[in-house]
């Protein structure tokens, strides 16, 4: 059995501890083996993706006990993908906390970012739902302690919010697990996707109920309007490199409705079957408008990017309501669209904070370095409301085309568009108030000019536009492996046949264990 | 068919309480609402594998058995939340110590509301 599968979760499992307990007096000797961890993720990221690219699905059994009885890890080529996404964000992240310093404003900044790296990445590779609740509180632990890192009475107001929303979200999801274990016993999510078929059309009360708020659960992660009240401000007063390790935390949402809303309950699937186009699409509509009519109203920079996740966050959700082949991989190009976007732009607000009183968006003085800060927020705008070139514009080409053959189409198109063109109006208001009425503005006499941002904190911001850059230039390879991707998530039964015909430990009980 | 109504109206008052509180928005009731949601919940849970009264969680010779399963995932429900719980009781309390307000807002909305105020 191969076991690099377990690697990328093992790995931050043992370097969080040694960060805490060996390198806890030492920024370098943490600040290198977070580097050196993240590295190591990317390369094993890399491994995965390879290995999963001809469609394959790598399974490791957990003390080699057959599913469904034991804990299985499952790699496929949405979780292979996942997993890469998250280590080269944590890259570019790592990098600019350690430029700009933020490292060591709090403690423990490097052990918590590892741990949170184990959760997001566990949650993409299990193949179990309880094992998804688990590494969901592994990584909103983490979350909570990076949220309020460094301190200060608004983040810690904004964290306790954030942690309550959250709690109330995990209680729903244990609800949800209960209702399916005791109308299908088991957790397993390919033994699951084979007995929800076998139930009784009479009695289907506990698994509608458990897909409803399965549903719920999911859409909390992933922000999805009206369940998004927790984002604005958590986002926003959040650490900047937190924020930006954020964006990838709604994509887990967006992953875990994915996995199961293709595999355990389809859309063919008669049991559930009017879950999707009568709840999500809708609520992600909404979501798409509020987001963008956010963007064009915060009075914040912060906010502003907040609320831009939240409307790129119902781009996504738009195009996975669709649950067509089509639109799921319009949506997955979309993600790494979005994820690389919104944490390239919550850096470059930090940037912008680093030279002003506060975020606000009015006038004010020029900022250190504003030249280039503002050319990297000019791009990293035209990428987030989705202005050609930049792949934010292919990937909204490719859900507007997937959304064409729907029934909801004209809705598709029309909030698609208009919400386009009030989060363009925003951002371009944002733009021109930050840095250039700036140049009007004149300095007080005798303030002393901020000291420009480290050139690490450019080199991170730089690699996630670079990254924006080449996920525009390679769109046709990167389209034809989000299609093959799609293709294997709406035929599942290499997937489930792979977990559980897989032999293992009490796959046959023998007459020597009585 | 006693222990499954006393068991059903258990989680039933807790989750009803549970929410009640949990909608007060103030730091120390909703703390006690979110700790009830999850008492409820791990009784749910355990109540998930069906009620057996008397018998072994193990499989063996004997016709009657309990479902070993919930019992391990109530564990988990239970460390987890009493975990959690800690966390949320020392973010709260450090919140409410540094701003002297145990409202569980938005707190940019909240400083506008004051900013007028005081205006």
């Amino acid at each position: 059995m191969m076991h690099w599968i377990i690697a990328p979760i093992v790995l931050p499992a043992i370097l969080a501890p040694f960060i805490v307990l060996a390198a806890r007096h030492h920024f370098g000797i943490q600040r290198v083996f977070s580097v050196a961890g993240v590295l190591a993720q990317i390369a094993i990221a890399l491994g995965l993706v390879w290995q999963t690219s001809d469609g394959s699905v790598i399974l490791y059994q957990l003390g080699d006990w057959a599913a469904p009885f034991g804990i299985v890890v499952v790699g496929d080529r949405l979780s292979t993908m996942m997993v890469l996404l998250t280590a080269v964000l944590a890259l570019f992240v790592l990098l600019y906390a350690i430029g700009s310093r933020w490292d060591e404003r709090g403690w423990h900044f490097h052990a918590l970012f590892q741990f949170q790296l184990m959760g997001i990445l566990g949650a993409f590779l299990t193949g179990d739902l309880f094992n998804l609740f688990v590494f969901f509180e592994v990584l909103l632990i983490a979350s909570y302690g990076l949220m309020i890192h460094s301190g200060g009475d608004v983040r810690l107001r904004a964290g306790v919010q954030y942690v309550l929303f959250n709690l109330i979200g995990s209680t729903l999801f244990l609800f949800a697990l209960g209702a399916i274990y005791a109308q299908t016993g088991t957790l397993n999510m390919a033994d699951l996707a084979q007995r929800v078929t076998l139930i009784d059309p009479a009695d289907t009360v506990g698994i509608r109920l458990a897909a409803v708020l399965l549903l719920l659960v999911f859409a909390i992660k992933a922000a999805v309007v009206p369940l998004h009240f927790w984002l604005p401000s958590s986002y926003a007063e959040a650490p900047a490199p937190v924020a930006a390790l954020f964006a990838i935390m709604t994509k887990v949402g967006a992953y875990a409705i994915i996995r199961v809303y293709t595999m355990i309950f389809p859309p063919e699937l008669e049991v559930t079957a009017d879950l999707h186009t009568t709840w999500l699409m809708p609520a992600a509509l909404a979501s798409l408008a509020i987001g963008m009519i956010g963007v064009l109203a915060a009075r914040k920079l912060d906010r502003l990017v907040a609320f831009s996740v939240i409307g790129s966050m119902g781009m996504v959700m738009v195009a996975i309501s669709m649950f067509t082949p089509e639109g799921t991989s319009a949506a997955l190009y979309y993600i790494v669209h979005s994820t690389l976007a919104a944490g390239a732009l919550f850096l470059i607000a930090d940037l912008v904070r680093a030279g002003r009183a506060n975020l606000e968006l009015v006038a004010m003085p020029a900022v250190s370095g504003a030249a280039l800060t503002s050319a990297l927020f000019f791009v990293a705008a035209i990428a987030m409301a989705g202005l050609p070139p930049l792949s934010g514009f292919t990937g909204k080409l490719m859900i507007l085309d997937a959304g064409f053959d729907t029934p909801q189409a004209t809705w598709i198109w029309a909030v698609v568009l208009c919400s386009s063109l009030i989060s363009v109006v925003g951002f371009a208001r944002a733009g021109s108030v930050l840095f250039w009425k700036a140049k009007s503005v004149t300095p007080p006499d005798g303030s002393q000019p901020m000291p420009a941002p480290a050139a690490l904190s450019y080199v991170a911001i730089g690699g996630l536009i670079a990254l924006l850059i080449a996920h525009t230039v390679f769109a046709g390879p990167a389209y034809r492996y989000m299609a093959n991707t799609s293709a294997q998530l709406f035929a599942p039964q290499p997937y489930i046949g792979t977990v559980l015909e897989t032999p293992g430990k009490l796959s046959t009980p023998t007459k020597e264990e009585h | 068919m006693g222990l499954e109504l006393l068991v059903a109206s258990a989680i039933g008052i807790l989750t009803a309480a549970g929410t009640y509180l949990t909608l007060r928005l103030r730091t120390f009731p909703v703390i006690l609402g979110i700790s009830l949601l999850t008492y409820a919940v791990n009784v749910f849970l355990f109540a998930s594998g069906r009620l057996t009264v008397g018998a072994p969680p193990i499989l063996s010779d004997a016709a009657a058995y309990t479902d070993p399963l919930p019992q391990a995932l109530v564990l988990t429900a239970i460390v987890i939340s009493f975990g959690m719980t800690a966390v949320v009781v020392m973010i709260a309390l450090g919140a409410y110590l540094g701003s002297n307000d145990d409202s569980v807002d938005d707190p940019a909305a909240a400083s506008d509301t004051r900013g007028e105020e005081t205006t």
